[in-house]
């Protein structure tokens, strides 16, 4: 006889995945204006859900036979992921009238994706930690091929799903390693194998496919090599969702088996993933120089702020955890308003992705090109933006953990990611006026000025955002 | 009344009043451009001008007996890593902040009519560079200070790449990325010591003693970012192409505040807290520093354009600044601190001077000119003032500065002392070759002819220039009487620790002298 697991610390997801099933209802029997009435009630259930998870955020609890897990740091994973899902939301309102698309099932997707993000976050066993990245990445496959009949959508869909495909296959040979050689796939169980036993090569060479398909999900480099090509082809309100709640929910996770079964091994996965880290700092600001295409750019962007989150990660501190934590936090602030900007990016009707198109912007639309300047030179890291804090707050945990050399590749490749950042400044302030683009739509603005806002005025109020980073950390670190 | 202002938090008033400023200017609403523009420079006067009134007052109630911080503020602001809000000014930095409230508003005056495009944006870049150049002086929190010290970059950046001259992207990324790499090796350095002494309270980490190992690089960490700031031969490439190219009130707060803060960085951090490298580096210093006087000041001969001329000899003075500084005497400190401050208006003045024919003829080139005097008897006075207080002529700003580096430097260096001097007689050579050339001999060239002399917005602007260049040269009391003990509490802590540290190894070597081995 079973008895009926505790299904308080999973109502969030339960609540999300009905609301998906819902949804998809509402989208099929609603004649008129499917997408973004589908896509209002889905802000809807992501803003329950962030509810449901700030309600059950007092305590750590585990259930399901501790297979998921709950305690101050999935929560705060949770609500940036929710707050990344539905910013993308929100910026597809106006996208999906302008491009007429009358298909529902873009945010139904992309409820199941958040669930599957939400899911993983909160694993607890290998298991349910594949069950969780496996129905994040599939419909995450999904969103990549959305534009069926556009070719460069067709072969990010399908490139995006072989690549993904071969690292779930990585991750869960390497889980199975793990289970052949420690005997147990329970996060508290291998903690627990591993303290104890001797250094196990089985369980290393395990947990090394495991850090490559994970490393996978975030876009590190050299796994990154989808990223660029998904970030083009996928619609732009997708593209917004990609650059932030994945990576999130990765990098949570990535944080969260590192620190917690495999935390007797930190010297073992610590040289894999410096040679991660600073691979992913140097080839995202070299790489991105040279593009032309803004959303290509924005993903060796992505790829470069990965491997300054991942400093954090290799500190192995509570520090460290703090750190990539405002990290991701902040990034999700100005990775959302430059996507805000990217989507305002439009002539005469028809949405462009040009670097050069947003040549002389300062002239012909100030107000984006103050916006958009504000989030470059936060993303370079200037103070005293949001950005310089973010790579502050890394830094210090890296030379608290004795990790200089660390912090000086990761200044310096921070000077050249720069250029590329101001380049995007010049062109908007300092080369002669374009054609100009059409005025933004209310919301896209409305994103963008409050992104904008947050990553000037965060230097203002740090406390409150840092606040629940602090609580997140120290329940990490707990177990 | 001093009841009043000690309540009142006057640097963070100082501070950030030219932010208040920026959010009038956001405010002006019209249709018509030439409105905006007209509105933002008064705007922009007006509380520049303010700013340098409560600055004022800063000095008014300044205490000179006493080497501690005044007016000190502290507010947690990151209490989870000990952040603090700290502000306060001693002796050192006090007069820096009056000469960044001081030049803001010629700033403004001066590109009056100069600037025609985007006039609104442009005095914002103004007055947010004023917030980060006079908070930068003030800041007691390391990491504030960085902020402040980094948050120069976005508007000058903007500054000279929206309203340069023709090469103005190319200076602009090169200021920019020179700066920032240097920069963040400081930040490096700043975190290193955070992680040993466990705060970035300025205060603090003056006393804490640092290993000779963790001093070293730290050491080099600070240098990279204040040797790039100064400049310091050879990483002064930026300087000539920055002030070439920006337009002349950027080219006169970069000569006039920016590189101080190299100077300042020094006094601030390196030569206090990491004193046993400092000394150690000290013939690195000096090295450098001849070599920028000496070699720059032959370079500054060849220039056929005013401001790269001028610019030059701002990398010349500078080296004078870090010889004084790195001498440690508490002449030699006094003099690089007062050079600073004459070279901020000196240099200030003769990019101003520049900018007055650039105005009328557009063009820089001295080939171009010839003969002002005729024309233009006004301007050939103040121009030549600018440029005897530029070359260290008794009776101005300058000399007192030059004399006193070399007077103090004398007693530790006579070689170096020689050299530097050398610099004094090259400085000469090219400001008077640059005078004569573009103000004597016959006015033959027939542009020139309809020059007017210089215009009543051009004299205001030029006025408090001369008085203060003549006031600092005849008496230099008033100033030098505000860093006098803070300068002597800084030289004397300095020869404290490395008299701690020799007499340490001396106390070792009579050990193992005693031990027998």
């Amino acid at each position: 006889m079973t008895q009926m697991p505790n299904l308080v610390p999973a109502y969030a997801e339960i609540f999300l995945a009905l609301s998906g099933l819902l949804l998809l209802m509402v989208g099929v029997f609603r004649k008129t204006d499917p997408v973004r009435g589908v896509a209002r009630l889905a802000i809807l259930a992501f803003s329950v859900a962030g509810v449901l998870v700030l309600t059950t955020n007092a305590v750590a609890v585990t259930t399901f036979s501790g297979m998921f897990a709950v305690n101050a740091f999935t929560s705060f994973a949770k609500l940036l992921v929710l707050l990344g899902g539905g910013f993308a939301v929100f910026l597809m309102l106006p996208w999906a009238k302008n491009e007429g698309i009358a298909r529902f099932e873009l945010p139904v997707v992309m409820v199941f994706a958040v669930l599957g993000m939400m899911m993983m976050i909160s694993a607890n066993d290998l298991i349910s930690l594949y069950v969780g990245l496996e129905l994040q990445s599939l419909s995450l496959y999904v969103l990549a091929a959305f534009h069926r009949g556009n070719l460069r959508a067709t072969e990010a869909g399908v490139k995006y799903f072989i690549l993904g495909a071969l690292a779930s296959g990585l991750l869960l040979y390497g889980s199975s390693l793990i289970y052949g050689f420690a005997g147990t796939t329970s996060f508290v169980g291998l903690a627990s194998a591993l303290s104890s036993a001797q250094e196990n090569v089985g369980v290393i060479v395990g947990m090394v496919f495991v850090i490559s398909g994970l490393a996978f999900k975030i876009s590190a480099v050299p796994f990154h090599m989808w990223t660029p090509d998904v970030y083009e082809g996928s619609p732009t309100p997708v593209t917004a969702f990609f650059s932030v709640a994945p990576k999130i929910a990765a990098l949570c996770l990535f944080l969260r088996i590192l620190v917690g079964p495999f935390d007797d091994l930190m010297f073992q996965w610590r040289q894999v993933l410096i040679v991660i880290c600073v691979a992913s700092m140097l080839w995202g600001a070299v790489a991105a120089i040279a593009q032309s295409n803004i959303k290509r750019l924005m993903a060796y962007s992505s790829i470069g702020h990965v491997g300054y989150a991942l400093i954090g990660l290799v500190a192995a501190t509570p520090e460290g955890a703090r750190g990539m934590i405002y990290y991701m936090l902040i990034y999700l602030f100005m990775n959302v308003g430059t996507f805000a900007v990217i989507l305002s990016m439009r002539v005469k009707d028809r949405y462009v992705e040009g670097v050069n198109d947003l040549s002389g912007l300062s002239k012909t639309n100030p107000a984006i090109a103050l916006a958009l300047t504000v989030l470059m030179f936060s993303m370079a890291g200037i103070p005293p933006l949001a950005g310089f804090f973010g790579k502050y707050f890394v830094f210090v945990a890296a030379i608290n953990a004795g990790l200089i050399p660390l912090a000086v590749i990761g200044v310096l490749s921070s000077v050249i990611g720069a250029y590329y950042y101001l380049r995007l400044i010049k062109i908007m302030y300092f080369d002669e006026a374009g054609e100009g683009l059409d005025k933004p739509d209310l919301s896209t603005g409305v994103v963008m000025g409050v992104c904008a806002l947050a990553v000037v005025v965060f230097i203002l109020v740090p406390e409150p955002m840092l606040a629940g980073a602090d609580a997140a950390a120290a329940a990490l670190f707990q177990g | 009344m001093n009841a009043f202002i000690e309540n009142l938090p006057l640097l963070s008033v100082v501070t950030f009043t030219p932010l208040l400023g920026v959010l009038l200017l956001l405010t002006i609403r019209a249709d018509d451009s030439e409105i905006v523009a007209r509105n933002s420079r008064w705007v922009a006067l007006w509380v520049t001008l303010g700013t340098f009134v409560a600055s004022l007052l800063i000095w008014a109630n300044f205490d000179n007996g006493t080497a501690d911080f005044q007016f000190v503020e502290k507010h947690d602001w990151f209490p989870s890593y000990g952040i603090q809000y700290h502000m306060g000014v001693d002796g050192i930095s006090m007069l820096f902040v009056i000469l960044s409230t001081f030049l803001t508003p010629i700033c403004v005056l001066a590109s009056w009519d100069a600037i025609k495009t985007r006039v609104r944006e442009y005095m914002i870049s103004f007055l947010i560079l004023e917030t980060m150049m006079v908070g930068m002086f003030c800041a007691l929190d390391m990491v504030l200070f960085y902020v402040f010290f980094e948050g120069v970059l976005i508007p000058m950046f903007l500054i000279i790449g929206v309203w340069g001259g023709t090469r103005r992207v190319y200076s602009a990324f090169k200021f920019f990325l020179y700066t920032l790499t240097g920069s963040v090796l400081l930040l490096v350095a700043m975190l290193a010591m955070y992680f040993t002494a466990g705060t970035t309270d300025i205060p603090t980490l003056m006393t804490t003693r640092f290993p000779f190992d963790t001093q070293f690089w730290l050491w080099l960490g600070l240098f990279a970012s204040f040797a790039v700031k100064v400049p310091m031969w050879p990483v002064h490439t930026w300087l000539p192409d920055a002030h070439v190219e920006a337009p002349t009130a950027g080219s006169v707060i970069l000569a006039g505040v920016l590189l101080k803060m190299g100077g300042y960085g020094f006094l601030r951090f390196s030569l206090p807290m990491l004193p046993l490298a400092s000394e150690y580096f000290t013939p690195l210093v000096y090295t450098l520093s001849i070599i920028a006087v000496i070699y720059t000041s032959l370079v500054a001969l060849a220039q056929e354009d005013m401001k790269k001329l001028i610019a030059y000899s701002s990398v010349a003075h500078m080296g004078f600044v870090t010889v004084g500084i790195f001498a440690a005497t508490q002449q030699a400190v006094q003099g690089a601190v007062y050079q600073m401050l004459s070279h901020g208006i000196v240099s200030g003045a003769l990019f101003l001077c520049v900018g007055v024919v650039y105005d009328r003829l557009h063009t820089r080139e001295i080939e171009r000119y010839g003969g002002l005097v005729n024309n233009m008897p006004k301007y050939a006075f103040v121009f030549m003032l600018m440029m005897l207080a530029s070359v260290g002529l008794p009776g101005t700003s300058g000399f007192v500065g030059e004399f006193l580096v070399l007077a103090g430097v004398f007693q530790v260096n006579t070689w170096v002392s020689l050299l530097t001097a050398t610099g004094v007689i090259l400085g000469a050579t090219y400001m008077l070759y640059l005078y004569r050339r573009v103000i004597y001999g016959e006015l033959t060239k027939e542009d020139l002819k309809g020059l007017p002399d210089l215009s009543r917005r051009e004299l205001v602007i030029f006025a408090p220039l001369v008085i203060i260049v003549m006031w600092m040269g005849v008496y230099p009391t008033s100033f030098l009487a505000v860093m006098d003990v803070s300068v002597a509490k800084l030289i004397a802590d300095y020869n404290a620790a490395i008299g701690a540290e020799s007499a340490a190894l001396n106390m070792a070597d009579g050990i193992r002298l005693a031990l027998g081995r």
